[in-house]
């Protein structure tokens, strides 16, 4: 156990393994999306109410969901940094961000896309969309704080900061429909009791969301990978592996 | 398959153009996802190669001084 922890801090071994982890997950969540996104357009009945708009649904749950989780993995990421100084940490959760973002954006665009047909607007400051909002500027904020520092290790502890003290906007966005009952809909998914939707819809819009977390975990990878050579740049195994090449 | 023929399902009874603008813009942007970090990793590899092929000439010049 204690091997692997070891193993993790070490770039070069976490650059090889998530080389290999792409090479099998990549293609897979590709399927899995192409799949998802047909079965949600294609095979599908129209909702009894929202008619064809809901199949906005089907990215627009999927982002909003992974933008959430996104968050506990950056603030996760950011906390470990601080308290053991862990170098992969503090690269892990300054590649969360920009990934965060884009799936905050694409549940923000989608959601206000899908309340035109639906709401008759589209934005409003229901206490969802809002927290949702704020949710984007955090993931923007841990971004532009990194950059605002010429000491990397200051910026690694700020940004970890910020991403902690963010975490009181999560219980809001997930609380939100609950507690201030506007035009969002509650969630319609229960693990406990029974979900409010029906199979036919339920089973394409799970594997979405499989895609969408796995579609995150490509993109915050990608990103570790690049960002661990622009650190490590100077050390001998960013220049053995630049040598092949050549050309 | 829901649809009818291809005009319905560009259509979906009017919501087409916002079903299909969300979907156009998550593609998007899931695209970019993938393909900036895979473009900054390679422009950094291509950078480093050449960073070390100038500090081989560069010492292969001062030997050949020294010689």
């Amino acid at each position: 156990m204690w091997t692997f922890f070891h193993k993790l801090g070490s770039p070069p071994w976490l650059y090889k393994i998530s080389g290999a982890i792409l090479r099998y997950l990549l293609p897979a969540t590709l399927l899995a999306l192409v799949c998802g996104m047909t079965w949600g357009l294609l095979f599908t009945d129209p909702d009894f109410r929202q008619g064809n708009s809901y199949r906005i649904m089907y990215i627009h749950v999927p982002a909003a969901v992974v933008a959430l989780a996104g968050y506990y993995v950056m603030a996760i990421a950011g906390a470990i940094s601080l308290i053991w100084k862990m170098k992969m940490a503090d690269v892990a959760m300054k590649c969360c961000a920009p990934v965060g973002a884009a799936f905050t954006f694409i549940s923000l665009a989608t959601g206000a896309i899908w309340g035109k047909p639906t709401w008759g607007t589209w934005w409003v400051w229901d206490a969802r969309i809002t927290s949702m909002l704020v949710l984007f500027f955090l993931y923007l904020g841990v971004l532009a704080l990194y950059e605002a520092f010429d000491n990397k290790e200051a910026a690694g502890k700020a940004c970890a900061v910020l991403s902690l003290v963010g975490m009181v906007n999560i219980p809001i966005i997930y609380k939100s429909v609950d507690w201030w009952y506007s035009l969002h809909q509650p969630a319609s998914i229960k693990f406990t009791g029974e979900s409010a939707i029906h199979a036919s819809m339920l089973y394409p819009l799970l594997l979405m969301i499989i895609a969408f977390y796995a579609l995150f975990a490509c993109a915050l990878l990608l990103n570790m990978r690049a960002e661990l050579l622009h650190r490590e740049r100077r050390s001998n195994w960013v220049r053995k592996l630049a040598q092949p090449e050549a050309g | 398959m829901y649809f009818a023929d291809f005009n319905s399902l560009l259509r979906m009874d009017g919501h087409g153009g916002f079903v299909w603008a969300s979907y156009a813009i998550t593609l998007l942007v899931l695209l970019l996802l993938i393909v900036i970090p895979l473009r900054r990793r390679r422009r950094l590899l291509r950078e480093i190669h050449g960073e070390q092929r100038r500090a081989a000439v560069a010492s292969a010049a001062e030997t050949g001084r020294a010689a």
